[in-house]
C-alpha cells in the first residue's frame, strides 16, 4: 500500500542504469530553454520574459518554494509524508514575525526555525512514536498551525508599536549584494534586446545584482542537503529508511531516530521557508503563506525527490508567480511555452514508446497554442494555477519519470516485517 | 460477528472522551499561560449555550459539517484520501449559484429549480473528484497529491469565474461580488425556532438523508461491503472479484457528488449566492469531523455538532477578551489527540486479543521447551 492506499494503476517500470544525465547535458538543457525563451520573446515582444527585474522577483518568490520543497525532501527521503509542511511554515512566519521585528532580520530568522521545529516535532510525535497516518497528521497540523498563529498574534502583536491584531510589527529586510561594475556593463547589454545575447545578460543581471542574503543562505542549503542526503553515511541511512526501513533495522539502523531526526529538519526547513518569506516582505501577516507549503510539495514532486531537481521546479514556480506580478503581456508568452514543452514530452514518450500519452500530452500542447494565438491576454486569476497545472501535468503524462521513495507513506513499527 | 461486551464498547467511547479531556486540558494550559482566566471561557462557553440562536447557528454549522464529512468518509471506508472536498463544493456551489440565479430559472417551478440546482452540484463536485479519480486509475497518481493541486486550481478557476465580466455581479452598496441573486423560488425555507432570529437550514433533512443513505449502502448492500472490503485489504477484494479501478472510481465519484452538496444548504438557505464571503476550508473540516467521528453516521453527526457548537461559541470569546482562535488550537489538539488515542486502544486491544486467545488456549509451553 502507498499513500492513501491501494496502488491501483502504478506501472512499474524497471528502474534503468546510468540513466544520470552529466553537468554538461543540463547546461545543453538550459542553454535549449533559454533560446527558447529567447525566441518567444522575440516573437512576442514580451521584454520582461528575461528582463533582470523578472529574475529578480523570480529568485525572491522562488527561495520560500525553495525551502518548502526541501522540508518536503528531508521528510519523505526518511519516508514520512508531509503535508503539514503549509501548517510548519505558518508557524514559521509567526515565528519570524515575533523574533524578528524585536531583534533583526537574523534572528527572525532563527525565530522561525524553531517554531518550525515546533511543528516537525509534533507530525515526528504523531508518525513515528504513535503510528498515525501521515496525511491525517499533517492535515490535523494544517488546521492546528494557523489557529495558534494568529492566536499568539493576537496576544503579542496587539499592542506592539506599529503591529495589529493579524499582523506583526516591520521587520527590517535582510542584506543585499551586487557583484561590482559586472550588473551595469550587462544592464546595458540588455537593454539592446538583441536575440539571445540581452537574454543571458538580463538573466546573469538578475542573479548578480541587489540579491538578498537569504537567496544565497537557500542557495547552500540546497547544495548543502545534497551533499549531506547524498554523499555521506548519515544520509544513507536517513535514506534507507525511506527505501527500506525493515531492511535498514537489520544493517543497525535505528529507523526511528533517524525519522525523528529528518522530520524535525523538514519542520525547521519549512519554518525557514516562512521565516524567509515574513522577513523578505517585511512583517508577519496571517495568511501569509498562500498555499505555499503546497506549491513546495508540488515543486518535489516536479523534481523527482531530488534537490537539484526541486530548486529547479521552486524556480519556475516562482517565475510564474513573479511573470504574475509584472502584468499580463509576459505571462501570455507563458502559454506558448507551456505549449512548446508538451510537445516536447509528447516527442520524449512517442520515442518511448507510450503512443497515447504521447497523443494526450500533444493535444493539450496544441490546445495551449492555440490559446495563446486566439488570444491577447491571460486572465490574471489564472496564471496563480499554473504550479498546479503543471505539476498535474508532470504527474499525469511523465510520470514514468518519477521515482518516490520507496516505502514513503507507510506507518513503520519497529522490528515489523515487509 | 463482533461481540459487543461493555468493555470493547468502552474502550471505543475512552477515546474521543480522553481526546476532548486533554484537549481542555492543553487549551486550559496556554490559556493559564498567556494570562487569560479559564474561568470567564467556561463561563462564556456555557452562557452561548443557552442562547436558541447560538444552538441554531450550531445545528446550521454542524449541517453543513456533516455533508462534508460524510464526503470525506466515503473515500475514507476504502482508503482513499479525498483532501479535495474543499474545491470540490467550492467549484460546486459557485456553479450551481450561477445556475439558480440565472434569470431563466425564474419562470422554473421551485421543486425543480432546487432540484436542478442541487443535481448540478452534485455533477460539478463528482467531475471535478472524477479528474482525480481518472489520474489515479490510468496514471497512478496519489490522490492526495492531485486532489491538493485541484484544490488550488479551483480557488483560481472560481475566482476568475467570480467577476463581474463573467458569472458575477457587483452588490449594490459593498465591494463584494457574487454570483445573481437566487430568488424566491429557488430558495429552500428554514425552520423557525422560537427565542432566536435565525432559522434552522431546512437543508438540514437533506444531511439526515444523506447520512442514512450512507449508513445503507455501506451496511446494507453489495457495493457497500465490496468498498469496505477493498479498504481492510486489497489483495483480499481483488482475489474476491472486486475491480479495484472501478471502486476507486465509483467512489470518489459518490464522494465528489457529496462534496457538491456541502455548500447547498448555506446557498440555498441563507445567503442565495456565492460571493468572496462564503465559507471556505469547510472540506478541512470534514476530514477533522469524520476522524472524530470515526466514519460512522452517528459518530459524526455528534463530532459535527461539537464542531459546530465550538465555532459559534467562540463568538462570545472575543466579547470576553479572549482570542476566539482558542477554538481553533483546540479543535486542532482534538483531531489529532483523537487520532492518538484511536491508535493507543488499537494497540491496545491487539494485545488484550492476544492475551485472551493466550488464556484461553491455556498453559503456553515454557520456551526452552520449544526451541529444544
Amino acid at each position: 500500500m502507498t499513500v492513501g492506499g491501494l496502488a491501483v494503476g502504478l506501472k512499474s517500470t524497471p528502474t534503468r542504469r546510468g540513466k544520470r544525465l552529466s553537468p554538461m547535458v543540463y547546461l545543453i538543457i538550459a542553454v535549449g530553454a533559454l533560446v527558447v525563451v529567447s525566441a518567444v520573446r522575440t516573437l512576442s515582444d514580451a521584454t520582461d520574459l528575461t528582463s533582470s527585474g523578472t529574475v529578480q522577483a523570480a529568485l525572491t518568490a522562488a527561495v520560500p518554494l525553495a525551502m518548502a520543497s526541501l522540508a518536503g525532501l528531508w521528510a519523505e527521503r526518511a519516508g514520512v509524508v508531509n503535508i503539514g509542511l503549509e501548517g510548519m511554515m505558518v508557524l514559521g512566519t509567526f515565528g519570524a514575525g515575533y523574533a524578528g521585528y524585536q531583534w533583526g532580520p537574523w534572528a527572525g530568522i532563527v525565530g522561525g526555525l524553531l517554531f518550525g521545529v515546533i511543528g516537525g516535532l509534533l507530525h515526528a510525535v504523531a508518525t513515528v512514536t504513535f503510528g498515525v497516518d501521515h496525511i491525517i497528521s499533517g492535515v490535523a497540523i494544517n488546521l492546528l498551525a494557523p489557529g495558534a498563529a494568529l492566536f499568539l498574534s493576537k496576544q503579542f502583536f496587539s499592542n506592539a508599536p506599529g503591529g495589529g491584531q493579524k499582523q506583526s510589527p516591520r521587520i527590517e529586510d535582510a542584506q543585499k549584494v551586487t557583484l561590482p561594475g559586472f550588473s551595469s556593463w550587462l544592464g546595458t547589454i540588455e537593454n539592446k534586446h538583441w536575440f539571445f545575447v540581452s537574454d543571458l545578460a538580463g538573466v546573469l543581471r538578475g542573479i548578480t545584482t541587489e540579491i538578498s542574503l537569504l537567496t544565497l543562505l537557500a542557495v547552500v542549503l540546497i547544495a548543502a542537503t545534497g551533499w549531506v542526503l547524498w554523499r555521506t553515511p548519515f544520509g544513507l541511512r536517513l535514506r534507507s529508511c525511506g527505501e527500506s526501513p525493515a531492511a535498514a533495522e537489520s544493517l543497525g539502523v535505528n529507523v526511528y531516530k533517524y525519522k525523528y531526526y529528518a522530520v524535525i529538519a523538514s519542520g525547521g526547513f519549512a519554518g525557514l521557508g516562512g521565516a524567509m518569506l515574513a522577513v523578505s516582505s517585511g512583517q508577519f501577516r496571517d495568511g501569509q503563506t498562500g498555499g505555499r507549503g503546497f506549491i513546495g510539495l508540488a515543486a518535489m514532486i516536479f523534481g523527482n525527490w531530488r534537490p537539484g531537481g526541486l530548486a529547479t521546479g521552486a524556480g519556475l514556480f516562482g517565475y510564474t508567480d513573479a511573470m504574475a506580478l509584472r502584468g499580463s503581456n509576459a505571462v501570455h508568452a507563458l502559454l506558448l511555452l507551456l505549449g512548446i514543452a508538451l510537445i516536447v514530452v509528447a516527442v520524449l514518450q512517442y520515442r518511448s514508446g507510450q503512443i497515447v500519452l504521447s497523443g494526450v500530452a500533444a493535444a493539450i500542447g496544441v490546445l495551449f497554442g492555440w490559446w495563446y494565438f486566439s488570444s491577447d491576454q491571460v486572465p490574471a486569476e489564472l496564471v496563480g494555477a499554473a504550479p498546479y497545472v503543471v505539476t498535474l501535468l508532470v504527474l499525469g503524462l511523465a510520470s514514468q519519470r518519477l521515482r518516490p521513495p520507496r516505502f514513503v507513506g507507510e506507518p513503520y513499527r519497529r522490528g515489523q516485517a515487509i | 460477528m463482533r461481540n459487543r461486551t461493555a468493555r470493547s464498547i468502552l474502550l471505543g467511547v475512552a477515546a474521543p472522551v480522553g481526546a476532548l479531556v486533554f484537549a481542555a486540558l492543553v487549551c486550559a494550559l496556554i490559556l493559564a499561560v498567556t494570562g487569560h482566566s479559564v474561568g470567564d471561557v467556561v463561563d462564556a462557553m456555557s452562557t452561548a449555550a443557552q442562547r436558541p440562536r447560538t444552538l441554531v447557528n450550531s445545528v446550521n454549522s454542524a449541517t453543513v459539517y456533516y455533508l462534508a464529512a460524510v464526503a470525506v468518509a466515503i473515500g475514507f471506508r476504502m482508503k482513499l484520501f479525498n483532501i479535495g472536498v474543499d474545491g470540490q463544493y467550492r467549484l460546486a456551489a459557485m456553479l450551481s449559484a450561477a445556475l439558480a440565479g440565472a434569470a431563466f430559472m425564474d419562470s422554473v417551478p421551485s421543486v425543480l429549480r432546487i432540484a436542478m440546482t442541487v443535481v448540478a452540484a452534485m455533477l460539478v463536485g463528482a467531475a471535478w473528484a472524477g479528474l482525480a479519480a481518472l489520474l489515479k486509475v490510468t496514471r497512478g497518481v496519489s490522490e492526495v497529491i492531485s486532489t491538493i493541486m485541484l484544490n488550488s486550481i479551483a480557488t483560481y478557476l472560481v475566482s476568475y469565474l467570480l467577476n463581474p465580466a463573467r458569472l458575477a455581479v457587483t452588490t449594490a452598496g459593498s465591494n463584494n461580488i457574487g454570483t445573481r441573486k437566487i430568488t424566491e423560488g429557488g430558495q429552500v425555507a428554514g425552520f423557525e425556532v422560537s427565542g432566536s432570529s435565525t432559522k434552522v437550514f431546512g437543508l438540514v433533512l437533506l444531511a439526515v438523508v444523506v447520512g442514512f443513505l450512507y449508513w445503507f449502502v455501506l451496511s446494507r448492500t453489495r457495493f457497500g461491503f465490496e468498498l469496505k472490503a477493498t479498504g481492510l485489504s486489497e489483495s483480499a477484494a481483488v482475489a474476491s472479484g472486486v475491480s479495484v479501478k472501478k471502486m476507486v472510481v465509483i467512489s470518489m465519484l459518490l464522494s465528489g457528488a457529496v462534496a457538491g452538496l456541502v455548500g447547498m444548504p448555506q446557498l440555498l438557505g441563507s445567503s442565495y449566492t456565492y460571493s468572496l464571503d462564503f465559507p471556505p476550508g469547510l472540506g478541512f473540516v470534514g476530514i477533522a469531523v469524520a476522524l472524530l467521528g470515526r466514519n460512522h453516521p452517528i459518530g459524526m453527526m455528534v463530532a459535527s455538532l461539537l464542531w459546530g457548537f465550538l465555532d459559534n461559541a467562540a463568538n462570545s470569546l472575543d466579547i470576553s477578551g479572549v482570542p476566539r482562535e482558542i477554538v481553533l488550537i483546540m479543535q486542532g489538539v482534538i483531531v489529532l489527540s483523537v487520532v492518538v488515542a484511536y491508535e493507543l486502544v488499537r494497540r491496545y486491544r491487539v494485545r488484550a486479543e492476544q492475551q485472551a486467545v493466550g488464556s484461553a488456549l491455556g498453559r503456553t509451553k515454557p520456551l526452552e521447551e520449544v526451541s529444544a
